[in-house]
């Protein structure tokens, strides 16, 4: 019976170019969206690469200062960081960093090259995991002695050297100051903009930055705990701490300084009163039902008026014996069929699409997969699509009288 | 066969009522060739339909095979004109998307039978229409003759006893209709077919048995 269910309908689909190609349409681009939109997001949240232990790990990225007429938002200052934070008992280990979003120019055969630097303690490397492609990172000592070294990205290395086997001990210059390469990494997408930069070197180095004594200055810390039942005890110490912190001037009567997991402070919207979490889930969970709601609307629309137009086979049908329950599952298999051809031809879509992002390097370093997962719901999503829109109108035809469904033509 | 008892058909709209049925009783024996004849809108393919389980009666009782058939459930309804019953229709009724072979085996897609059995039969109740060179076709790359001609094969596959015809020849020529006309008579000469045939034409309803009149909704003759 299925099998003639699947005959029916491909003759259906086949004969009614218009409406399947409509359909399919429909269906498959509003799942390549989701779908290429999921491998974004997932790819930005999902990729722990080089923080492992993201989920013991807090950070502190954001400052906001209030007062009465004055409000002031941004990054701690190392000053502030080291002060504060460094200080704690309960981490395991606390790095501070400099945030990222730092860039000079550099020059390789009189050409211009723009790169990313940020300034690291020797903990950086121990907190984060990086992948080394050559060489090491550089030690508590050196960073204490303000050392001319560095560790650069894989990326720069290919674009500083070109294709060479080995640069450890060879020298890069940025903004005016040689530096000699201690290690290579892989790459860091950009989206992991916390972490993300082409040469990494002592925050030693830079004399203004460490010295200023202002809260607020371009740094970040991480709070690595023992475990993860450590992570509560490390955000009660730090906010015991930050209660006894002083207001940085008059202006302020108030200030907000959160040690936060990494999805927070990933999505930090800097107001202090909702997290940036919820916000950016509902938002994610609205846009999933208007874009999914849309197409399931205009197929049980199509369907409903494909379904009276039927009315004729309708009526045949019951004339010869199928019963009303039959047609429903007859209606319901053809729609599964057309949506999850849909749903086919949107995976397809996707995957190609993905990997014309990638192949593009529209965004540096970021590449994007489909994971099993994403296929998996998208799939299951085009069934649940096909059963909605199939089960209404299937059920408006069962109910259609023979007599009437065959007058009507 | 069939046993019509005191049949009534009232049809309501929101402002009238339609008699289109009054007390018809009929007695319509196993093998006979019975012709409905009358003016339009005098009820005939309202009878038709009732006889064929297609429409409920208002009022009365339709006892085939000395089953009752009022309390038959839409399951059973549709398992009994599976088996037992074969419909023509004026307009043929042939579905679009189908091929020709596709479309004369629609009966046996609900009942039990092999793809190969419904393949085979179905070629031979093509053959009995002499389409046997057109099952490949779409119903729309034929003539009216040709189509009623499927349609009959899709009405004599399943081996109904009963055939139900309304107006088989209303939409054809006349040669095209007394070739559609002997295929019935032939059918239930040989194979004993009891068939109901609804038609305007008094040509074809002296080849049946028997003539019924219908009047305003009354039988009368
Ligand atoms: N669904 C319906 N609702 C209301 N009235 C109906 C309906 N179907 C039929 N009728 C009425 O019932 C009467 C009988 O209709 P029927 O179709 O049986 O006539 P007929 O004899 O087959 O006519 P024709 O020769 O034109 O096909 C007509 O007056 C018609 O208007
Ligand atoms: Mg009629």
């Amino acid at each position: 019976m299925l099998k003639n269910y699947f005959k029916i309908a491909i003759a259906v689909l086949k004969r009614r170019k218009f409406f399947t190609f409509i359909s399919l349409f429909g269906i498959s681009f509003t799942l390549t969206i989701m779908m290429v939109l999921a491998a974004f997001i997932e790819n930005v949240i999902g990729n722990d690469y080089p923080d492992r232990k993201r989920d013991r790990s807090l950070y502190i990225t954001s400052m906001e200062e209030r007062g009465k007429n004055a409000m002031s938002s941004g990054s701690p200052s190392f000053y502030f960081l080291n002060k504060y934070a460094a200080t704690l008992k309960t981490p395991a280990k606390i790095s501070i960093c400099s945030n990222g979003g730092n860039s000079t120019n550099t020059y390789v055969n009189n050409k211009k090259i723009a790169i990313n630097y940020k300034y690291t303690d020797a903990n950086y490397w121990d907190i984060l995991e990086y992948d080394f492609v050559e060489g090491k990172a550089f030690d508590a000592q050196q960073v204490k002695n303000g050392e001319h070294v560095a560790v650069i990205s894989e990326g720069l290395k290919k674009e500083y050297f070109g294709d060479i086997p080995s640069v450890v001990g060879k020298y890069i210059e940025a903004d005016n100051v040689q530096y000699r390469i201690s290690g290579v990494v892989k790459n860091v997408p950009i989206t992991t903009y916390m972490l993300y930069s082409d040469i990494y070197i002592p925050y030693t180095v830079s004399k203004i930055d460490y010295l200023n004594k202002d809260y607020q200055g371009g740094y970040i810390a991480i709070l690595l705990a023992a475990s993860k039942a450590d992570l509560q005890k490390i955000s009660n110490e730090y906010d015991d701490v930050m209660k006894r912190v002083p207001m940085e001037n008059k202006d302020f009567d108030h200030m907000n300084c959160r040690a936060e997991s990494y999805m927070r402070s990933f999505l930090n919207t800097g107001n202090e009163d909702s997290s940036g979490l919820t916000e950016a889930l509902t938002a994610i969970g609205v846009f999933t039902l208007i874009v999914m709601l849309l197409p399931t609307i205009n197929l049980i629309n199509i369907n409903v008026t494909r379904i009276m137009e039927r009315s004729s086979e309708i009526g045949v049908r019951k004339a010869f014996g199928a019963s009303s329950k039959t047609l429903v599952y007859q209606f319901i298999v053809e729609n599964l069929i057309l949506t999850l051809l849909g749903g086919l031809i949107g995976i397809i879509l996707s995957y190609i699409i993905i990997q014309i992002i990638n192949s593009a390097d529209l965004i540096p370093y970021f590449v994007i997969k489909m994971n099993l997962m994403v296929l998996l719901i998208a799939l299951l999503i085009c069934f649940v699509f096909g059963l909605f829109s199939g089960v209404y109108p299937a059920w408006r035809m069962s109910k259609l009288n023979v007599v009437t469904a065959l007058k009507e033509q | 066969m069939i046993r019509l008892q005191n049949i009534e058909k009232v049809y309501r709209t929101d402002t009238v009522e339609t008699l289109a049925l009054n007390s018809i009783s009929l007695d319509i024996a196993k093998g006979e060739f019975l012709s409905i004849m009358g003016p339009s809108g005098c009820g005939k393919s309202t009878l038709l339909n009732i006889i064929g389980l297609l429409d409920i009666p208002t009022k009365g009782e339709i006892k085939i095979d000395e089953q009752k058939t009022d309390s038959l459930s839409d399951k059973q309804l549709a398992n009994f004109r599976n088996k037992k019953l074969g419909f023509i229709f004026q307009s043929y009724h042939l579905i679009n998307d189908l091929k020709v072979l596709d479309n004369v085996e629609l009966p046996l897609l609900y009942r039990e039978s092999s793809a190969k059995e419904r393949k085979d039969l179905a070629s031979e109740a093509l053959g009995k229409v002499g389409l046997s060179n057109r099952v490949k076709h779409f119903p729309t790359q034929l003539s009216g003759g040709q189509k009623q001609r499927v349609a009959i094969a899709r009405a004599i596959v399943g081996r109904p006893e009963i055939i139900l015809a309304d107006e088989p020849t209303g939409n054809l020529d006349s040669t095209m209709g007394n070739e559609v006309m002997d295929i019935l008579l032939n059918l239930n000469k040989s194979d004993g077919t009891t068939i109901v045939m609804v038609t305007h034409d008094e040509n074809m309803a002296k080849k049946t048995h028997r003539l019924v009149r219908l009047f305003d909704g009354s039988q009368v003759q």
